[in-house]
């Protein structure tokens, strides 16, 4: 009896808890809704499938329990049955893998017009790098990182003198139009993580990895590492603002140029 | 039909071969200590196993601990938490689950339910304990080694795993962590073998595949996995091992460390996470699969039923093994790793929730109709098919790719894998040694001790395990020693943080009656006879208990009747072991 009952009460318990919790996701501030939608729709079939799988039980172990006298039924299997609950099974599953893989197409799918960002890790602190005038990120690589070049751009590559470098500073990103943010470690693995972002990727060293997001609303937001980096980890913090156009130009006009800033690194050292 | 009750033409085969002499212990030492007889070894096995895991028990409430009052236990720091989170993961999934189910249940069930006299190679299988335990030695030393053990994380991955910003990296720690994991390796590659080869050709008489108990196949299959995907754990070992100590640079690339270059230069961070999830994953079902064998075991026995749709049943796991190798990039999703792979594997993932809700559907349909015993096993089997139920289908959230990557790597992630291969193989571990106890002992496990033992732990273990998804929903991502004042995090996460750890205290805590049970019952329990469930399957039917060595007195049973015959109409009683030829008068062995 108080086994059944306790069986009832996870099944209301975890409903109740699900409806009343205050602990919800943080309001979407990218286009990302429709992974939202997905999660959504998962948890109604999910949450229907545990509710129905637990209530029988409930009921079996109640209805079921052993009495003097009581024997149970032989029945060693029922095709029919069995058959029923698979294709049932199968055409559950795949009312969640449908929208779930249409999504990930758009996912993979960056729109031409999506402007690059670079996202350079290392421990414990995120730097980032813009395209000048140019548009165009200029070539990088881990073996040219020193402390005039802490970004190992190429020195060689004239698309990279008017790239803009900030280093462990904040990011701004301008409302409503599509970025595609590349991601570069220069020591071990990280993961660029803005939760109201919903869309998250690692950063592996020796590769560039990416991933791409339309910011919907302007705002601050707190960025987070998100796979596992040293000691550091839980303190790998950094902001990221979304401005409106006029801010984000006027953000743009204070920002250093790798050319400015390997000049005044060189400076500062006394090297010629 | 199921290859069930024999029939008038069922003629059980002569013996083929005569029986071979098994190795007579001739002192207390090679009797207790060095034994080559599968039933003490794996007695050894799950000491070994159950003590190590309670290594990992206390770390745990270390981490909960810290993350329910951060800040308060200045020992804590994070090199010391992320310490705590690694040797805790590591522990728990292979030194306790692995070693337990297939080292302990394997060792001790397979050899009788198969009515074999012992595991085929006994001399090996001796020696796969003893190489366990110097991997659990090992282990256990790098607690003591100078920078402690490695804080990298369960999932190992490089390069931080070999360098100074984590714990461990560039002292004893990782080293002595891989070596562990290859002398584990090692070790469980001579008892699978064991169990494999045992099952195969150790059957008596009259033991059909399709007549051997669920928790047989459930071993069997997980063991074949094991021999399979170990292999790409123990090469990822040796590569990073040679990283570390001989500079190779078969996971490193070009890198600098706080402003050094390294000489390190062409490698593939993400070569070691294909080599670890290609094991990893397989993994999961290695826990899962003796798990699910075994609970259909209890759930049977002691509803008085048969097992609903064995034949789906055995196929369902084979099944699961094998799909089990095709999923394993889904740990991946966000890795950086293509990002087309992300349709493949959501695919495969997705579609190897059909046979594990089948398998689900059996266990719930077996009870209906039934004679439910509520048990303290059956209590546990039932929880499992709760926790399971509910860790599976988050599972369906994880494995959709697009769903998964707001969640991955959130503290969704770990409710799910602690309630999916956590919590529920672990309550059938539980269900399972009040199940085999009195085989093993000869006396009953206190029934009082066991149902406080149950309530708290099920209850308790949700009440942990539920609520730690929705912290996160919130965003909080796993590994992070504490939040911080996060804008996106509302202050009641903290509150709830630290009712998931007094949940997880009351719940660590609970498990001391669990042990004190086990060691009082070993006197004071009470008498159990040779079959006190009434069950069907061989390991009841033995002539002595505990049974001795050689398990079967002078002939082996032969077997005339698959393992499910509870409630046979007609029958005199309620069960019919496996070796008992009714409705034949005459044993069907002794014709031919």
């Amino acid at each position: 009896m108080a086994a059944a009952l306790v069986l009832v009460l996870v099944v209301v318990g975890s409903i109740l808890f699900h409806v009343l919790s205050p602990w919800w996701w943080p309001p979407i501030a990218s286009n990302w809704g429709y992974i939202d939608n997905t999660l959504i729709i998962t948890f109604w079939i999910t949450g229907a499938v545990f509710s129905a799988v637990v209530l029988f039980l409930a009921y079996c172990v109640w209805r079921f329990r052993h009495k003097d006298g009581q024997k149970a039924a032989y029945e060693p299997e029922s095709k029919k049955l069995e058959s029923w609950l698979t294709i049932a099974t199968a055409v559950g599953v795949a009312a969640m893998l449908a929208p779930g893989l249409y999504v990930w197409s758009q996912f993979v799918t960056v729109p031409e017009d999506a402007t690059d960002i670079e996202v350079v890790g290392q421990q414990w602190q995120w730097n980032y790098r813009l395209p000048g005038a140019d548009g165009k990120l200029g070539k990088a690589d881990n073996r040219l990182v020193t402390f005039e070049n802490p970004l190992g751009i190429n020195p060689e590559d004239p698309a990279g003198q008017d790239d803009l470098v900030i280093e462990a500073g904040e990011l701004h990103l301008p409302v409503g139009k599509p970025v595609r943010m590349l991601l570069r470690s220069i020591d071990v693995l990280h993961d660029f993580y803005v939760p109201e972002f919903r869309a998250k990727m690692d950063l592996v060293p020796g590769m560039v990895t990416y991933f791409w997001f339309t910011p919907t609303r302007t705002g601050t937001f707190e960025v987070l590492c998100a796979e596992l980096c040293g000691t550091g980890h839980g303190y790998m913090r950094g902001t990221v603002l979304v401005d409106t156009e006029e801010d984000y130009q006027a953000w743009l006009e204070e920002q250093t140029t790798f050319a400015e800033l390997a000049g005044a690194r060189k400076l500062a050292a006394g090297k010629p | 039909m199921v290859d069930a009750t024999p029939r008038a033409d069922d003629i059980i085969p002569p013996a083929e071969v005569p029986e071979l002499e098994l190795y007579h212990p001739k002192s207390w030492w090679t009797t207790y200590v060095f034994s080559q007889d599968a039933k003490v070894i794996a007695i050894q096995y799950a000491g070994t196993a159950i003590a190590i895991g309670l290594v990992a028990l206390v770390l745990s409430w270390l981490m909960r601990l810290q993350l329910g009052f951060p800040g308060t236990f200045s020992f804590i720091t994070p090199e010391a938490y992320y310490q705590f989170v690694t040797m805790h993961g590591m522990i728990m999934v292979i030194y306790l689950l692995t070693a337990l189910f297939l080292g302990g249940f394997g060792n001790y069930l397979i050899p009788l339910m198969v009515g074999a006299r012992d595991m085929v190679f006994p001399y090996v299988n001796m020696l796969s304990y003893w190489v366990y335990l110097l991997a659990v030695l090992v282990l256990v030393a790098s607690f003591f080694a100078s920078g402690g053990p490695t804080g990298a994380g369960w999932t190992l991955y490089p390069p931080q795993a070999i360098l100074s910003g984590t714990p461990g990296g560039q002292s004893w720690g990782i080293i002595l962590m891989l070596v562990s994991l290859i002398i584990f390796i090692i070790g469980f590659t001579m008892g699978g073998l064991n169990y494999v080869v045992t099952v195969i050709q150790g059957r008596t008489r009259g033991m059909t595949l399709m007549r051997m108990p669920l928790t047989v196949w459930g071993i069997f299959t997980a063991t074949v996995m094991a021999l399979l995907a170990f292999p790409a754990l123990f090469v990822a070992c040796v590569m990073m091992l040679f990283d570390r100590v001989l500079g190779t640079s078969f996971f490193m690339p070009a890198l600098v460390e706080m402003g050094q270059q390294l000489s390190y230069g062409g490698g593939s961070p993400i070569l070691f996470q294909h080599l670890f999830w290609f094991f990893g994953h397989p993994e999961v079902y290695i826990v899962a699969l003796p798990a699910f064998g075994i609970v259909s075991d209890l759930i049977s026995t002691h509803a008085r039923k048969n097992i609903f749709g064995y034949r789906m049943m055995v196929w369902a796991i084979v099944v699961i093994g094998a799909l089990s190798f095709i999923v394993w990039a889904h740990h991946m999703y966000v890795s950086g790793m293509h990002p087309w792979f992300g349709f493949f594997f959501a695919t495969t993932t997705l579609i190897i929730a059909i046979p594990t809700a089948i398998k689900v559907y059996n266990w719930v349909l077996t009870l209906w109709r039934g004679d439910i015993h509520l048990t303290v096993p059956m209590l546990f089997a039932l929880a499992f098919i709760v926790t399971f139920v509910n860790g599976g289908l988050t599972g369906l959230f994880l494995g959709n790719v697009v769903v998964d990557v707001p969640l991955s790597d959130t503290m969704f992630v770990v409710a799910h894998f602690h309630m999916v291969m956590g919590v529920a193989p672990i309550l059938v571990i539980f269900g399972a040694i009040y199940h085999w106890y009195p085989k093993m002992t000869g006396r009953m496990l206190d029934e009082r001790m066991g149902r406080f033992h149950f309530w708290v732990t099920f209850v308790g273990a949700y009440a942990i395990f539920f609520p730690m998804h929705y912290v996160g929903l919130v965003g909080v991502p796993r590994r992070y020693p504490e939040l911080g004042d996060s804008a996106f995090i509302p202050a009641s996460v903290h509150d709830l943080n630290a009712f998931i750890t007094i949940a997880a205290l009351i719940v660590g805590f609970a498990q001391m009656v669990f042990l004190f049970n086990i060691f009082w019952s070993l006197r004071h329990g009470k008498e159990a006879g040779p079959n006190p469930w009434r069950a069907t399957s061989l390991e009841w039917q033995t002539p002595t208990t505990p049974p001795p060595h050689g398990n079967w007195g002078d002939e082996r049973p032969v077997v005339y009747r698959w393992a499910y015959d509870y409630s046979v109409p007609d029958a005199p009683q309620d069960f019919i072991p496996q070796n008992d030829p009714w409705p034949q008068k005459v044993p069907a062995a002794r014709q031919a």
